[in-house]
């Protein structure tokens, strides 16, 4: 870099700088991806989906509880977390929707969007193109990555956002019960909820990370999609059954659930802090890994 | 970065390194990550647990005392409780929970409330690992919650109120102190509950544990260990009497303010500790005020535990199942059961029977089942008293009679045998 910056102040204007372009080119770059990848109709249709989630758990939750009864019989086994409460305050269905969503649907969408990035490119031809502009591959993978990072932020405000809308139309607003059962304002709920959606959001970023490694493994969108999705449901059965309790907190979806810490009081972050560490680890490596792969890979398509 | 900057601009293979170790060299990174990650898992905790700091000799003797005289009011942390009893486990996953808790399914009371009772919870205890936040601010004010996946179980002291609380499935129920104290000698369900949770913290484990401790326990202070961040001696207490299923105890105590921070009970039979519970975390402050007060929140269901007492009664018969489990929970033997035969480390605690001899006969309908099931875990035996069932846990033997009597206690089967063989 230092000779770039050299050669960059030694020749001001033209000359060096085509060929290395500066940080905003960089981010000319992501903004066309993330403008790409959202005007696209497949990514609207999940995202359409994941917004249907909390209309659906709502209009359940409305149409069971029709006669007055709490949600969620039987205690805390019988539904998804916070279900119980989504009567009593319709913020709730937020966290209910995140913990529904959370498992399957969401890392899902992210799935096949990372998992597309890089191998649907390819599998266009457009790869190539992309590669001939002075991108440089780490700078088109790093924004390839941020752009799946965006949208794993998107698609979880998406569900958030619909879920507060559907909660606030079929249900009341109010106090929030904290699990430990002390009430804050809806104010402060209301911030708790955001900074849960946020959670939720770097917590795909593990997933995202892998997809985008396997989309830089081949040339077919579909099959970097679906190897994806498939890993992504291999390891949710692994981090279900016993016996492998040895190695079920290096799996990436293990502390997925420790969003609902932050509704504690005091929060208790042991869980919160191992699922982000964990996240950013699998980033780490499966980023470095494609950074590996799609550096010294012979593009052809 | 400025490594690969030749690679970004022409993506060309003139880097003078041949492509095939320029390949090897950035596979090398994740790779090389992984395995920082890897052994950095694998050894920080090995090095945080081996930290035995210096501390001034101190006899068993002033160790205890310090222990009696500590008077630390105020106090808040996260207690680790994983328990290992070796209690079968049934399919369904429910394990210990099973014996005592889908007992009061049947109950006088619903479904939701049975999920809310404190003695379920209490259960739940008695295997697997357990996060448990406690705080604490004098005599009057104390909290204990367990947190659970997405949920939490509170019990909240203040004053002359007691609550539990369960975020699961949005119960609160209601008690006064003075009944629950009362009950804490009593086996009735609810009530019972607030008293053996607030047991599980390591205090209260050692002070019983110490209480225990006569002619028949030689108590040794063992080295020095680092918990939860701050300097401990470590109180290494073992029973003599050879009868008794208790290898060990360990307590890890304050140096500074002699507050047992880690409660470590090994079995005879070796193995991992059947009973750990500790202090991950511990802080001397002043908890918020805010964290012991509590209202019903709206919507919420709410038990009057004090008007369930007559009904609870009606429960007594299963109750004192679970009351056994709570002693084993406890690790400790003697203390308030029914009647003890023994003194130290292995008294039995004694229950006559009347009628049916196993308790869940007294579970209509699952008679038959539960005979058959309890046949698959238990082990005939017989004596001069007759003959029974010995049913074993790591820590816990139980011998029921096939007149109803029960003897249970931290022996071994033969201890068992011969008491009941004593008392016919």
């Amino acid at each position: 870099m230092s000779q770039a910056e050299v050669s960059g102040a030694g020749t001001p204007g033209a000359g060096a700088a085509p060929r290395r372009p500066g940080p905003l080119w960089s981010l000319g770059l992501l903004r066309s991806e993330i403008g790409m990848t959202f005007r696209r109709w497949r990514t609207l249709a999940l995202l359409a989906v994941l917004a249907g989630v909390p209309i659906l758990v709502g209009i359940a939750v409305k149409i069971e509880t029709g006669d007055g009864g709490p949600a969620g019989h039987g205690g805390g086994d019988g539904g998804p977390a916070f279900l119980s409460q989504v009567t009593n305050n319709g913020l709730f269905l937020v966290f209910t929707s995140l913990a529904v969503t959370l498992p399957f649907f969401l890392p899902m969408a992210i799935g096949v969007i990372a998992g597309d990035s890089l191998a649907g490119e390819a599998n266009a031809g457009t790869l190539r193109y992309l590669l001939v502009a002075p991108a440089g591959r780490t700078r088109l993978l790093l924004v390839k990555y941020a752009t799946t990072l965006a949208f794993c932020l998107v698609a979880t405000l998406v569900v958030a956002l619909s879920a507060l809308a559907v909660g606030a139309l079929l249900f009341p607003l109010g106090d929030v019960t904290l699990l430990s059962g002390t009430s804050i304002p809806f104010g402060e709920g209301l911030l708790r909820a955001l900074a849960i959606a946020c959670v939720v959001a770097l917590s795909l970023m593990g997933v995202a990370a892998v997809g985008l490694f396997i989309s830089t493994l081949t040339n077919s969108g579909i099959a970097a999609m679906a190897t994806t999705v498939g890993l992504l449901i291999t390891v949710q059965i692994l981090d279900t059954i016993p016996q492998l309790q040895a190695i079920q907190p290096y799996l990436f979806p293990h502390y997925w659930l420790s969003f609902a810490d932050l509704l504690r009081d005091p929060v208790y972050w042991d869980g919160l802090q191992k699922n982000i560490g964990l996240q950013a680890l699998y980033a780490v490596v499966f980023g470095s890994a494609a950074w590996a792969r799609f550096t010294t890979r012979d593009v052809t398509a | 970065m400025p490594r690969n900057e030749p690679t970004e601009v022409t993506d060309g293979w003139d880097g003078g390194r041949s492509p095939r170790r320029r390949k090897a060299a950035r596979y090398a990174v994740p790779v090389a990550v992984a395995g920082v990650a890897a052994a950095t898992i694998g050894l920080v905790p090995a090095f945080a647990g081996s930290g035995s700091p210096d501390l001034p000799k101190i006899s068993a003797q002033e160790l205890i005392a310090k222990i009696a005289k500590s008077d630390v009011q105020q106090l808040s942390g996260t207690v680790r409780v994983t328990t290992d009893l070796g209690l079968p486990s049934l399919p369904g996953g429910g394990s210990a929970a099973a014996f005592g808790g889908d007992g009061q399914g049947d109950g006088p009371k619903g479904s939701d409330e049975a999920s809310a009772s404190p003695q379920n919870k209490l259960m739940e205890l008695a295997s697997g690992t357990h996060t448990l936040r406690v705080a604490a601010d004098g005599p009057d004010k104390q909290r204990l919650s367990i947190v659970d996946k997405a949920a939490e179980y509170s019990i909240i002291h203040n004053g002359d109120q007691v609550w539990a609380y369960d975020s699961g499935s949005n119960t609160a129920v209601r008690s006064t102190a003075d009944a629950h104290g009362k009950d804490g000698r009593g086996h009735h369900g609810p009530k019972g509950l607030p008293k053996g949770l607030k047991n599980a913290t390591p205090q209260d484990l050692a002070k019983e544990a110490l209480k225990a401790a006569e002619d028949t326990t030689s108590v040794t202070v063992d080295g020095t260990a680092r918990v939860a961040g701050r300097d401990a001696y470590q109180l290494l207490i073992k029973p003599k009497q050879s009868a008794s299923t208790v290898g060990s105890i360990r307590v890890a105590v304050d140096a500074d303010n002699g507050v047992p921070l880690k409660f470590t009970l090994t079995p005879k039979s070796g193995g991992a500790a059947a009973i750990d519970v500790g202090y991950t975390n511990v802080d001397f402050a002043k908890p918020a005020a805010g964290s012991f007060s509590f209202t019903p929140p709206k919507g919420a269901k709410v038990v009057d535990a004090d008007k369930e007492r007559a009904k609870a009664g009606r429960q007594h018969g299963k109750d004192i199942k679970g009351f056994k489990d709570r002693k084993g929970l406890e690790g400790l033997k003697g203390g308030d059961g029914p009647n003890i035969i023994g003194k130290g480390w292995t008294s039995i605690a004694t229950i006559k029977g009347s009628g049916s001899g196993l308790p869940a006969g007294k579970e209509k309908g699952a008679a038959g089942d539960a005979g058959a099931f309890l046949d698959s875990i238990g082990q005939k035996v017989t004596g001069s008293f007759g003959s029974g069932r010995v049913f074993s846990t790591r820590l816990v033997n139980a011998l029921i009679t096939d007149n109803g009597t029960v003897y249970v206690g931290a022996v071994d089967k033969q201890a068992l045998i011969d008491a009941a063989n004593a008392a016919k």
